[in-house]
C-alpha cells in the first residue's frame, strides 16, 4: 500500500484550564484517528458545533499546533516536527489553509494582490511577470483575473470575491490538500454556493484534496465524499457522507441531523415545538 | 505625504497649533547657527541687563546674550530628545513585535528582561552614572544611557498588539503565503503599532527633555553643553532670582513649555490621524 | 388582512437612515435604509431577511430608537401604537424614549454580554431594566420574574447566577425572559440567534416564540438565515442593498417568490437528503455608499430590463398580502 496523504493516528491536544493553584486539563481533542489517501482527491468533511474540536485538529494538521499524544503524519513526515524554514517551506506548499472570515484573511491596511505575489514567489519561486501570471492563472480557475484584484483592499472587494481571492491564493503553489476552516460561513447566502461548488472543481479538475470543516449539515450533505462527526473533542461517527447523513447512528448525530432547520414552512409548528 | 500634512492643517486644529508651537522652537534652535557669539564663550556683551535691543531678552551674569544662549540650548535640548526617543522607540519596537510575535520562551526571556527595566529606579542610576563617566560624561552618552532605559514599557505596550496581531487570520495568511518572520512584523504588523510608537515618541521627549533639565538643574550633566537645563542650572549658580534677573530662568522656561505642549498637541493629532481605525474610515470601509 | 393599517402595532413609512462620515475631509454617506414602508400587525412575528449589510439591521436600530451618530433619520415616520396611544418615534424628547423602552418596546441583540453585566448577577438585570417599569414592591417584582422565567422553561436559580457561569444559549434565552419580562408590545431582535449552535439555536428560538404567543407581543425578527424565517415568521420582508424588495407570508414568500433575488436565495438553500447542483449568484451586493441606478439589483438580476437600469421600482401589490419591487414580474402579472 501505498504511503497516505494524511494520516491521524490516536491524536489528542489538552489545554491546562484554570490558574496556578487549580488547574485541570481540558482534551480539546481526544483520540481522533482518520486517513486520506493519495491519488484519490476527495472531499472529508470535518463537522462539529463550537467547542468540538473541529478547529483544533485543523491547527494542528496545519502545523500551528502540536498534538500532546498522538501522531499526525503528511506523506510520511510529522509536520509539527519541522524546524528547518526550508522545510516549513516544502509543507506549505502542500498544504495550504482556507480561513473563515474572509474579511479577516488579508490585512485590510495592504492591498491583496501581495499575498498571491508573496506565494508565488516564495512556492513557486516566480518574480515579477511570472509571479503576476502565476496569480492571474490562479485567479481564473476561481473566476476572477489578476486584472479585477490588483491594487485593491480587502474592503474594496465583497466577501464571496475575497474568498475566492483566498482559494486561489492556496492554488498558486499547487498543494496537495487544503484545510478550509468554516469557510463559507461568513460569506453572503448568494455567493455561498459558488464557494461551495468551487471546492469540487478544486477536488475535479485539480485534484486536491480538501479537509471542509463547518457546522453547516446542509453544505457538508451537499458536496462531501466522506463525513467525520465531532461531539466535545471525540469523532463519534464517520463514513461515507450520504450514508450516515442520511441514517445517522450514534445519539449525537441523530440529535444534529434534528436540530437543523429545515427551510420549509410547511413543518414549522412541530419543528419549534417547546 | 504633503497631502497628509495639507489634510491634517486644515481639518485639525491641535495639529495646527502644535506645528506652530513647534516650528517657533525649532526656528529658534535654527538661529543658534547665525550667533555672532560662540556658545561657549562669556562676558562678550556686557553683564545683567534686562531685555532691550539689541539683546532682546537680555544678557545674564555670565555676559552672555540671552537669546543666542536659548537658541542653542533649545537646540541641544531638542536634539537630545529626538535622540532618545528614536533609540529607545527602536529597541521598544523589536523586544515588543518579536516578544508578541514569537511567544513561548522568547516572550517569557524578553518579558523578564524587560519588567526588570520598569522597575529599576531611573534616577539613582543615573546620578551613579554621572559618578561613574564624570569627565567624560557628555549628551551623547546621556542619551544612550535614557534610550537604554526608556523602552521598557511602551515594549510592552507593543507587545500588548503584537499579541493579537498574532492570532488575527491574515497573520497566518502571510505565514502560508512564506513570508519570514521579518517580513510579517515589518510589512504586516508595524503599521498596527504605528500609533502607539509615534504617540509614545513625543511622550518620550517630553519625558526625556524633562529628565535631562533636571539633571542638569542638579549640575550631574556635562556643564559645557548648553541646554535648557545647564541654562538653569547656571542661572541658579548664580542666584539669578534673587538677584532680580529673571529673564535667565523665565525665558528657558517658557520655552521649553512651549515644546511640550507643542509636541503633546502634534502626538494627540497624528494618533487620531495615523489610527488603522480612522486609516480605515478614509480608506471607505 | 396586511392593507389593514389600523391592527398594525408598528408602521413605518419612508423611512431614510443614512451613515455620514465625515473624516479629514473625506465625506461619505452610506445609505443603508433608503425609503423603506413596511408595518407589523398585532401579535405577529415579521421575519427581515437579507445579506450583510443590506441595511437590515440599521432598519432595526431606527425601530428601536437606537441610532448614535453617524447614523441619522433623514426622512420618514416610525409610527407604533400601544392600545389606543399612537405615538410618533421621532417626536418623543429623551424622557419620553426611556419611558418607552423596555415597558413598550424592548431591543435584543445578537451579542447577549452587552446586556448582561459579566461582573453582577443575573438578577440585577432583571432590577435595572425592569423594576421601574413594572412598579411594583420587591417581594412581589421577584415573584413575577420568578413567575415569567417558569414559563419559558427557566429555573428561578439563574437569577442568583454570574453571566460567565451560564452557557451562550443559556445567556441569550435570559435576555429574551429579559425583553418579554415587562409584556412589551414590540419586540426588536437582530439576529439573537447567529451566534449560537444549531442544537441549542432551536431552543432559543422555540423560547421566543414561545414567548410571543404568551404575552402577545409583536416582533420584528432580523436574520439572514433564510431557514429560521422558515420556521419561525409570520410574515417575511426581503431587503437588498438599503431597501425592501419583497414582502408576504412566510408560505407564499417560499412558495412563490416574486423578486429574482428572493428566488435565488430561496433557491441556493442547500438541504439534507437532496444533492441537486445548486448554483451561486454572480456578482456581488452593491456598496451602499455608490450604489448602482434604478433598480439596485439590476447587475447581478438574471430578468434585468432596459428600465431596470433607469428607475427605480416601487413596491407593488401582486396580491392580498403579497407585494414587490420589479418590473419583470410586473411586466409578467399584467
Amino acid at each position: 500500500m501505498s504511503e497516505p496523504l494524511l494520516d491521524l493516528h490516536g491524536v489528542v491536544r489538552t489545554y491546562s484550564r484554570g490558574g496556578l493553584i487549580s488547574s485541570d486539563y481540558f482534551r480539546a481533542v481526544d483520540g481522533v484517528s482518520f486517513r486520506l489517501e493519495p491519488d484519490r482527491p476527495e472531499i472529508f468533511t470535518i463537522v462539529g458545533e463550537s467547542g468540538s474540536g473541529k478547529t483544533t485538529l485543523a491547527r494542528m494538521i496545519l502545523a500551528m499546533v502540536s498534538p500532546s499524544e498522538g501522531r499526525i503524519t503528511f506523506r510520511g513526515t510529522d509536520p509539527a516536527r519541522l524546524n528547518r524554514r526550508r522545510d516549513r517551506l516544502a509543507f506549505m506548499r502542500q498544504v495550504q489553509p482556507i480561513f473563515q472570515n474572509p474579511f479577516e484573511a488579508f490585512n485590510p491596511l495592504k492591498r491583496v494582490d501581495r499575498y498571491l505575489l508573496m506565494t508565488a514567489r516564495h512556492f513557486a519561486g516566480a518574480r515579477g511577470r511570472d509571479a503576476e501570471r502565476a496569480a492571474d492563472q490562479a485567479l481564473r480557475n476561481v473566476g476572477l483575473s489578476l486584472a479585477e484584484v490588483k491594487g485593491r483592499f480587502p474592503h474594496e472587494l465583497s466577501g464571496g470575491q475575497l474568498q475566492r481571492v483566498a482559494v486561489a491564493r492556496a492554488l498558486i503553489s499547487r498543494p496537495a490538500l487544503i484545510v478550509a476552516d468554516e469557510p463559507v460561513s461568513m460569506v453572503d447566502a448568494s455567493l455561498r454556493m459558488s464557494i461551495v461548488n468551487l471546492f469540487k472543481v478544486l477536488r475535479d479538475e485539480h485534484k486536491v484534496s480538501i479537509l471542509y470543516i463547518t457546522h453547516d449539515l446542509g453544505t457538508a450533505y451537499y458536496i462531501s465524499d466522506r463525513i467525520l462527526i465531532m461531539n466535545k473533542g471525540r469523532a463519534v461517527e464517520s463514513g461515507d457522507a450520504r450514508t450516515v447523513l442520511d441514517n445517522p447512528q450514534h445519539p449525537y448525530s441523530i440529535l444534529l441531523k434534528s436540530a437543523v432547520l429545515s427551510p420549509d414552512p410547511a413543518s414549522r409548528e412541530e419543528a419549534l415545538a417547546p | 505625504m504633503l497631502k497628509i500634512l495639507r489634510d491634517l492643517l486644515r481639518y485639525n486644529r491641535e495639529f495646527a497649533a502644535g506645528v506652530a508651537l513647534l516650528g517657533f522652537v525649532i526656528l529658534v534652535a535654527a538661529a543658534s547657527f547665525f550667533s555672532p557669539y560662540p556658545a561657549a564663550d562669556s562676558f562678550v556683551v556686557p553683564p545683567d541687563m534686562p531685555p532691550s535691543w539689541p539683546h532682546v531678552l537680555g544678557t545674564n551674569s555670565r555676559g552672555q546674550d540671552v537669546f543666542w544662549q536659548l537658541s542653542f540650548a533649545i537646540r541641544n535640548t531638542l536634539l537630545f530628545g529626538f535622540s532618545v526617543a528614536i533609540l529607545s522607540r527602536v529597541i521598544s519596537l523589536v523586544v515588543g513585535l518579536v516578544a508578541g510575535y514569537a511567544g513561548g520562551m522568547v516572550d517569557r526571556v524578553l518579558m523578564s528582561i524587560n519588567d526588570s527595566f520598569i522597575v529599576i529606579p531611573l534616577f539613582p542610576i543615573l546620578v551613579l552614572f554621572y559618578f561613574v563617566m564624570r569627565e567624560r560624561m557628555s549628551w551623547a552618552w546621556l542619551a544612550l544611557a535614557m534610550a537604554a532605559l526608556g523602552w521598557a514599557y511602551d515594549a510592552r505596550l507593543i507587545r500588548s498588539v503584537a499579541l493579537s496581531l498574532r492570532t488575527r487570520e491574515f497573520t497566518q495568511t502571510s505565514i502560508f503565503s512564506g513570508m519570514s518572520m521579518r517580513q510579517i512584523l515589518v510589512e504586516e504588523h508595524l503599521p498596527y503599532v504605528l500609533p502607539i510608537v509615534f504617540s509614545t515618541t513625543m511622550n518620550n521627549i517630553n519625558w526625556s527633555i524633562g529628565l535631562e533639565v533636571t539633571l542638569s538643574v542638579l549640575g550631574f550633566t556635562n556643564v559645557d553643553t548648553p541646554t535648557i537645563g545647564m541654562m538653569i542650572y547656571w542661572a541658579n549658580q548664580h542666584t539669578a532670582m534673587v538677584a532680580g534677573i529673571w529673564w535667565w530662568i523665565a525665558f528657558p522656561v517658557a520655552l521649553v513649555v512651549m515644546t511640550f505642549i507643542g509636541l503633546f498637541l502634534l502626538a494627540v493629532s497624528m494618533n487620531e490621524y495615523i489610527d488603522p481605525r480612522s486609516r480605515l474610515a478614509r480608506m471607505g470601509v | 388582512m396586511a392593507t389593514d393599517r389600523t391592527r398594525a402595532v408598528l408602521t413605518v413609512e419612508g423611512l431614510r437612515a443614512y451613515y455620514q462620515v465625515n473624516t479629514f475631509g473625506i465625506e461619505r454617506e452610506v445609505r443603508a435604509v433608503d425609503d423603506v414602508s413596511l408595518h407589523v400587525n398585532a401579535n405577529e412575528i415579521y421575519g427581515l431577511a437579507g445579506e450583510s449589510s443590506c441595511g437590515k439591521s440599521t432598519l432595526v436600530k431606527t425601530i428601536a430608537a437606537a441610532i448614535r451618530p453617524p447614523l441619522r433619520v433623514l426622512a420618514g415616520s416610525v409610527t407604533y401604537r400601544f392600545g389606543e396611544r399612537r405615538v410618533s418615534l421621532y417626536d418623543l424628547d429623551e424622557g419620553e424614549l426611556a419611558r418607552i423602552r423596555w415597558k413598550h418596546v424592548s431591543y435584543i441583540m445578537q451579542g447577549s454580554m452587552s446586556v448582561l453585566n459579566p461582573l453582577r448577577r443575573v438578577r440585577s438585570a432583571f432590577v435595572d431594566f425592569a423594576f421601574r417599569h413594572i412598579g411594583k414592591p420587591m417581594p412581589e417584582f421577584t415573584a413575577m420574574v420568578e413567575a415569567h422565567l417558569k414559563r419559558l422553561h427557566l429555573e428561578p436559580t439563574v437569577l442568583d447566577a454570574y453571566p460567565h457561569e451560564l452557557s451562550g444559549g443559556m445567556r441569550q434565552r435570559i435576555t429574551i425572559a429579559l425583553a418579554t419580562v415587562c409584556r412589551p408590545d414590540f419586540i426588536a431582535a437582530d439576529e439573537p440567534t447567529t451566534a449560537l449552535d444549531v442544537v441549542v439555536q432551536k431552543s432559543v428560538l422555540a423560547e421566543l416564540r414561545q414567548a410571543q404567543r404568551e404575552t402577545d407581543a409583536s416582533v420584528l425578527f432580523v436574520t439572514h438565515d433564510m431557514a429560521v424565517h422558515a420556521n419561525l415568521s409570520d410574515r417575511l420582508g426581503i431587503m437588498y442593498a438599503g431597501r425592501l424588495v419583497e414582502e408576504g407570508t412566510t408560505a407564499e414568500v417560499f412558495a412563490t417568490p416574486a423578486h429574482p433575488y428572493t428566488a435565488h436565495l430561496i433557491a441556493s438553500l442547500p438541504r439534507i437528503g437532496d444533492t441537486q447542483a445548486r448554483e451561486g449568484l454572480g456578482g456581488a451586493p452593491p456598496s451602499l455608499a455608490d450604489p448602482p441606478p434604478g433598480c439596485r439589483f439590476h447587475p447581478r438580476c438574471p430578468l434585468a430590463m432596459d428600465i431596470c437600469r433607469r428607475e427605480v421600482p416601487e413596491m407593488a401589490w401582486i396580491g392580498d398580502t403579497h407585494r414587490v419591487a420589479c418590473f419583470a414580474t410586473k411586466a409578467e402579472t399584467a
